[in-house]
């Protein structure tokens, strides 16, 4: 039965005498791998050469401080619905009286936890979000681990570390009196 | 006798004793491979590098693997070994003992006339080129009815190995 | 001038030899990683040392210190003999290889050479046929129906490829008259005369012995004893340690004798083109004595075959990264209905030739 007509009618034609002599086809087998022998080579040596990243590359999360170094997170939870591979869990607290500093908004997440072994990186967490809080990183892989408890990331793990007068990647510089309260704040927040 | 000769002969006798006694037939075969190497050194000494070279390539080299080979092959294990009745084993002794004799009885009485003596000595008796002529222009006819000889053996191979009409291997 | 006792001048030839081949063998390992990367558009091992030029002394340290293993149910003796065996017979046979002319120094004249005796082809040839039993041993005494299998592979396609390459020997030695190594390379350039290496007489003769080497050293495409996709890893499946090393270590030097024999019986040996002009030109021109300027060419001729010998290990390596393996029925078919007929053929044309007086 003919089902297109691009099949191809192969005839099975009795050999040549170069063919069969083989020493032909062996000298241009050799030719071949000659050839690749001074072709470009396709390694990444690693630890000294790093294969750049992707530009829509989504890594490792990071949850966001805003400017003043508080955490941005609210714990509404609509990144752990969003989350395909449930990957997210959360526990909401209220903020306290003095607190202000540390959380921007009144309820905070007390404890954030993501899976990195549920996680697939699909960044719909980071596309869930109000509050511009989770972000994957476009340049961090989540890195190997022995144990499988290690790949769950908790906050101490996730809020974005924050150096009050380092340039950002955005290129947000603090001024002086910004960069004090900030690590003022940083200093008293719990790890 | 030099120490050479002594070594090598101890060692001859030793392998070949060991050919016989040896309870595997992988380690008499490897005994086997030792005494022609000790053989091969005795012909070093006679001067005949080429019979030593040889000996090795074609005893040491080709023959006992094809022997490794088919020994390889054989289930070796204690338990199939066939008992051999009493009658087969006085048959072997009575006629290997004959066997002993006769050589003895031809070989005790030789002198080894070609032993060098200096004057004639001739030292590239032994070589290739010497063989060749000798074996090209005195014993043509032998040479070649050794190699009819072969070619018939090498012909009763083939037959053997061809396939029959009807006959399916795989 | 340094007094040498008797023998005592081939003894250091013989042990550098030894160190020569020791050392090659080693990097081959390297230089086979290596040269399989690059055909494969990848870089090879480069970690260890500049250029990764230490790796095989890392693989040295990780082969000495792995388990020692002995399968059950294996013969102990030959097990550990089989390796021995192996690396004995590999070594040897180089003795006999011209690896140079002569140097001389005052009246003493040293050749480049261990042993000179008048069959140094026999021995090779012997030795390289001797060369199956340790991997026959070693694979019977695994006492694994693989090791067993790759050792019988082994066994019967020495046999069989020895037959073609002895063959394609003799038109070599028909022409040369001579077993001599030594004297075949000295044929091979004769002073004054426009001289053909031999591979211009023997075009068909060197392909035979070239396949034939490949198949001794059990080499891909010709690797079946220990294959792999079908056997494990043939007959050495159950070795381990420095015991596997010896194994991998005897068939780099197989794999360099069989270059220098090569080398030596098609391409000249130590000769290389316009040694002699090179040599009356430093005599008449810049006033070098013949002893000196015949010991430059001496060097540079030791230094030459080293090339060409290079050259063919490369080209081992090539072919390896380049050909599938062969069916074990195909190999067979090879050796016995197409390398033996052709190695007969081509001492008959050789025969004819010589008669005619084209060849000498
Ligand atoms: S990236 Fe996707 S899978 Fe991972 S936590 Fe966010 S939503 Fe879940
Ligand atoms: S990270 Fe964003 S989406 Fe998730 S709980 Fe916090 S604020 Fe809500």
């Amino acid at each position: 039965m003919q089902l297109t007509n691009r099949a191809k009618k192969l005839e099975k034609k009795p050999m040549t005498l170069a063919e069969r002599a083989y020493l032909p086809a062996i000298f241009q087998g050799l030719s071949i791998t000659m050839r690749h022998f001074f072709m470009k080579k396709a390694t990444v040596r690693y630890p000294e050469e790093v294969r750049p990243f992707s530009p829509i590359f989504r890594g490792l999360h990071v949850l966001k401080r805003d400017e003043q170094g508080r955490e941005r997170c609210t714990a509404c939870g609509l990144c752990a619905v969003a989350c395909p591979a449930e990957a997210i869990t959360m526990v909401a607290g209220e903020r306290k009286k003095g607190e202000e500093s540390l959380y921007r908004e009144e309820k905070y997440a007390i404890s954030y936890e993501i899976n990195m072994l549920r996680c697939i990186f699909c960044g719909l967490c980071e596309e869930a979000c109000p509050k511009a809080a989770v972000y994957l990183q476009a340049d961090k892989i989540a890195p190997p681990r022995y144990e499988r408890d290690e790949f769950i990331y908790g906050k101490d793990r996730l809020v974005e570390p924050v150096s009050p007068d380092a340039r950002s990647i955005r290129g947000i510089q603090l001024t002086p009196e910004q960069a004090d309260s900030l690590r003022s704040n940083l200093a008293q927040q719990p790890v | 006798m030099s120490p050479i000769f002594l070594f090598l002969a101890f060692v001859a006798l030793l392998s070949a004793l060991g050919v016989v006694f040896a309870k595997n037939p992988v380690h008499s075969v490897l005994f086997l491979i030792l005494t022609f190497f000790a053989l091969s050194g005795h012909y070093l000494l006679l001067n005949a590098q080429f019979l030593a070279a040889v000996n090795i390539i074609v005893y040491a080299g080709a023959i006992m693997v094809l022997f490794l080979f088919v020994i390889m092959f054989l289930n070796l294990n204690v338990d199939t070994e066939p008992h051999k009745p009493a009658l087969a084993k006085i048959a072997a002794a009575v006629a290997g003992g004959s066997l002993l004799l006769i050589l003895v009885a031809a070989l005790k009485d030789i002198a080894p006339t070609g032993a060098p003596q200096d004057a004639t000595f001739d030292s590239q008796i032994g070589m290739v080129d010497r063989l060749g002529l000798v074996l090209y222009q005195d014993y043509l006819l032998p040479f070649e009815l050794a190699s009819v000889l072969f070619l018939v053996a090498m012909v009763g191979a083939v037959m053997l190995g061809k396939r029959e009409a009807g006959e399916r291997n795989f | 001038m340094i007094e040498l006792p008797a023998l005592g001048w081939q003894s250091i030839v013989i042990f550098v030899v030894f160190a020569l081949s020791l050392l090659i063998a080693t990097y081959c390992t390297y230089a086979e990683r290596v040269i399989a990367a690059f055909l494969q558009d990848r870089v090879g091992p480069d970690r260890a040392g500049p250029f990764g030029l230490l790796q095989p002394l890392a693989d040295a340290v990780k082969m000495f210190t792995k388990e020692e293993f002995f399968p059950g149910g294996a013969n102990k003796a030959l097990f550990i003999f089989g390796p021995c065996l192996a690396m004995i017979t590999a070594l040897m046979s180089s003795a006999v290889i011209p690896f140079g002319n002569n140097l001389s120094f005052g009246n003493n004249a040293f050749f480049l050479q261990g042993i000179e005796v008048n069959v140094g082809m026999l021995w090779v040839f012997g030795v390289v046929s001797l060369g199956v039993y340790g991997v026959m041993i070693g694979g019977w005494a695994s006492n694994n129906k693989f090791s067993l299998l790759g050792a019988i592979r082994a066994a019967s396609q020495n046999i069989s490829y020895e037959l073609a390459m002895g063959m394609s020997l003799i038109a070599v030695l028909m022409i040369s008259e001579t077993l001599s190594l030594r004297t075949i390379t000295l044929q091979q350039s004769v002073a004054g005369e426009w001289h053909f290496w031999n591979i211009v007489k023997q075009p068909l003769g060197f392909i035979i012995f070239c396949v034939c080497a490949f198949a001794e050293t059990n080499r891909t495409p010709f690797d079946l004893p220990e294959c792999e996709t079908e056997l494990v890893g043939g007959y050495h499946t159950e070795y381990s340690s420095m015991k596997l090393g010896l194994y991998l270590f005897a068939e780099y030097i197989n794999i360099f004798v069989a270059s220098a024999v090569m080398s030596v019986l098609y391409f000249g040996g130590f000769n290389f083109p316009f040694q002699y002009e090179l040599r009356s030109w430093l005599v008449e021109n810049h006033d070098w004595t013949l002893a000196a300027a015949q010991n430059l060419i001496t060097v540079l001729g030791t230094v030459g075959l080293f090339l060409k010998i290079f050259a063919f290990i490369f080209f081992f390596m090539w072919v390896r990264w380049t050909l599938p393996r062969f069916r074990y029925d195909q190999l067979m078919r090879l050796g016995w209905t197409i390398l033996i007929p052709l190695a007969v053929v081509n001492i008959l044309i050789t025969g004819g030739l010589i008669l005619l007086g084209v060849i000498k």
